[in-house]
């Protein structure tokens, strides 16, 4: 039998290959074609869209208390973090003055919820390693985050917490309990936790040049936050645009060099311990007062008033037909968020709802790095590339 | 810089632009035909550098629709925001400023998805997040649909 010709190696055949949309490893629902030429990647196409749920269509046709819940999905890992930005979004755009304590409590409530971002990200990033000790033993710690945020709202994940203009009700007693509690038991796991990962030769290993980006290339992007900071920017917005008295306090922004994942993780880390800082130092200086601003036209009235007094029980009919007068007018307002700025762009005509609503959505502008971030590695360098960015589905689509 | 010394940046740019200052950024407006030579001076000029666009996004005015690029400059930490009117409802199209910062890509996309409008020398122009035959475009205000229920 006559020997099949050798076929020149010249010509090169590629695979495709489909990472997402439901893939354990993505972490959510995206969907990534790689083009591979063997292990290595040549290149991604991204699809995005399907938890696509049209956000800023809804908000049109609401009021604007109404979109709190809907800002609660959009990083779901950190969602206080939202809630807070559209709030002292619509605060810019009606002029209010928000008293210090809300200011001060706002920040508490922020960087718990930056904590527990973090937490996610950085376990998860071991998680990907190989390592599932450190993520099983820190999300206990998580859960003590969740159960302030329940003692304070009522609700864990979605917490849709505050309202336009403060807060909707005072911390109780054991709220501040929990929170001292927290400051002293989290420093302790979360050193142990870091010890387990931070210098671990295995980790360090696989995590170390991993996924690479340049400032510059980064800046191009559009990279904020975390990812920004790894590449060596110092862009904060809670420093560089500071918002709810985040000047009053005392704490540094880590940075990295070389924007790899071990940068990544480290930034992460190391502002996790910037965050204990700022709520150590804003519970203790945490000023007596009003839990709110005085905004009649948007703050709810307390129950007890709206059955005892006239006025009161207008301004709940207001409220809740959606009926208060907004300033015309336009406003961008931008909080740091777990994944980096968060902005609102918010155009009022005057009416019930926003005339256009646009979520700068951290994630979304990111995520158009990956492809050439991973460009030239291995799946497995893909894989931690992406939960090191964290990316998260719901921020992803808006 | 302050708004004044960009104002008289901007002017020596661009004579025709006019500008508000009444919100927290200044704002620049300009036609989308003269966009992308005006924002590569903006890019490319050492004085003004603006080297970071933030946000990108689209407003539908009804009679017009109004592209908004939020830049920002990290060495002389100055902002600005340029508007560029679309006055073709019907067909909109406009340059994309992907050659400039690469950040616009997903950013006009979703414009191009949402408000459907057309951007020339996109690299990979698609719909991002609707089905590719889906009609029309959810964000514009001439958009109906029967589910869609007024709270």
């Amino acid at each position: 039998m006559q020997k099949e010709e050798i076929i020149s190696t010249e010509k090169k055949e590629y695979t495709t290959l489909n990472l997402g949309p439901t893939h354990p490893a993505t972490h959510g629902i995206f969907q990534n074609v790689l083009t591979m030429d063997g292990e290595i990647i040549v290149n991604t196409e991204q699809t995005c869209g399907y938890i696509h749920r049209a956000f800023e269509k809804i908000a049109e046709h609401r009021p604007f208390y109404q979109i709190t819940p809907l800002t609660d999905r959009l990083n779901y890992c950190s969602s206080p973090i939202n809630n807070m930005g559209w709030h002292m979004t619509v605060e810019k755009l009606l002029g209010v003055d928000i008293p210090k304590r809300v200011d001060y409590m706002r920040v508490i409530i922020m960087e718990l919820a930056r904590i527990s971002d973090h937490v996610v990200c950085t376990s998860v990033i071991g998680v990907d390693t190989g390592a599932l000790t450190p993520f099983c033993f820190i999300f206990q710690q998580r859960e003590k985050i969740y159960d302030i945020f329940e003692l304070m709202c009522g609700a864990r994940l979605t917490t849709n917490i505050g309202r336009i203009g403060g807060l909707e009700r005072d911390w109780n007693d054991e709220v501040y309990k929990k929170i001292r509690e927290f400051l002293i038991e989290f420093p302790v796991a979360f050193q142990e936790y870091s010890n387990l990962l931070e210098r671990n030769r295995i980790f360090m290993d696989r995590v170390t040049g991993t996924g690479p980006i340049t400032a510059e290339m980064a800046l191009n992007y559009g990279f904020t936050g975390p990812n920004l900071r790894a590449a060596g920017v110092d862009y904060d917005v809670r420093v560089t645009s500071p918002y709810s008295s985040y000047s009053d306090f005392d704490f540094n922004i880590p940075v990295g060099t070389t924007g790899d994942t071990y940068d990544r993780f480290m930034v992460r880390q190391g502002e996790i311990w910037e965050s204990l800082k700022i709520i150590k130092q804003a519970l203790e200086n945490l000023p007596q007062g009003k839990h709110f601003a005085e905004v009649p036209e948007f703050y709810l009235p307390p129950k007890e008033e709206v059955y005892n007094n006239m006025e009161a029980l207008i301004w709940h009919f207001k409220i809740i037909m959606g009926e208060a007068d907004v300033p015309k007018g336009e406003v961008y307002h931008s909080v740091e968020g777990g994944n980096g700025e968060l902005g609102y762009y918010l155009v009022s005509d005057g009416g019930r709802a926003p005339f256009r609503l646009h979520f700068r959505r951290p994630c979304f502008i990111y995520y158009q790095a990956f492809p050439e971030m991973i460009k030239g590695s291995v799946i497995g360098d893909a894989i931690l590339t992406m939960s090191s960015m964290n990316v998260i589905a719901g921020e992803l689509d808006g | 810089m302050n708004n004044e010394e960009l104002k008289n940046s901007i002017t020596q740019i661009l004579p025709s632009a006019t500008f508000d200052e009444s919100g927290e950024f200044m704002s620049v407006f300009i036609s989308s035909e003269e966009l992308l030579p005006f924002m590569k001076e903006l890019r490319n000029r050492d004085e003004l550098f603006f080297d970071y666009l933030f946000c990108e996004t689209c407003v539908d005015w009804k009679d017009h629709l109004m592209m908004v690029y939020f830049l920002n400059s990290k060495t002389h930490k100055h902002n600005i925001v340029v508007k560029a009117k679309i006055t073709d409802t019907i067909n909109p199209k406009i340059e994309s400023v992907y050659d400039i910062w690469k950040t616009a890509e997903l950013n006009e996309d979703e414009i191009f998805d949402l408000f459907g409008v057309t951007f020339l020398n996109h690299p990979n122009l698609r719909r991002l997040f609707m089905p590719e035959d889906w009609p029309g475009f959810p964000l514009r205000k001439n958009y109906v649909d029967d589910n869609m229920i007024e709270l």
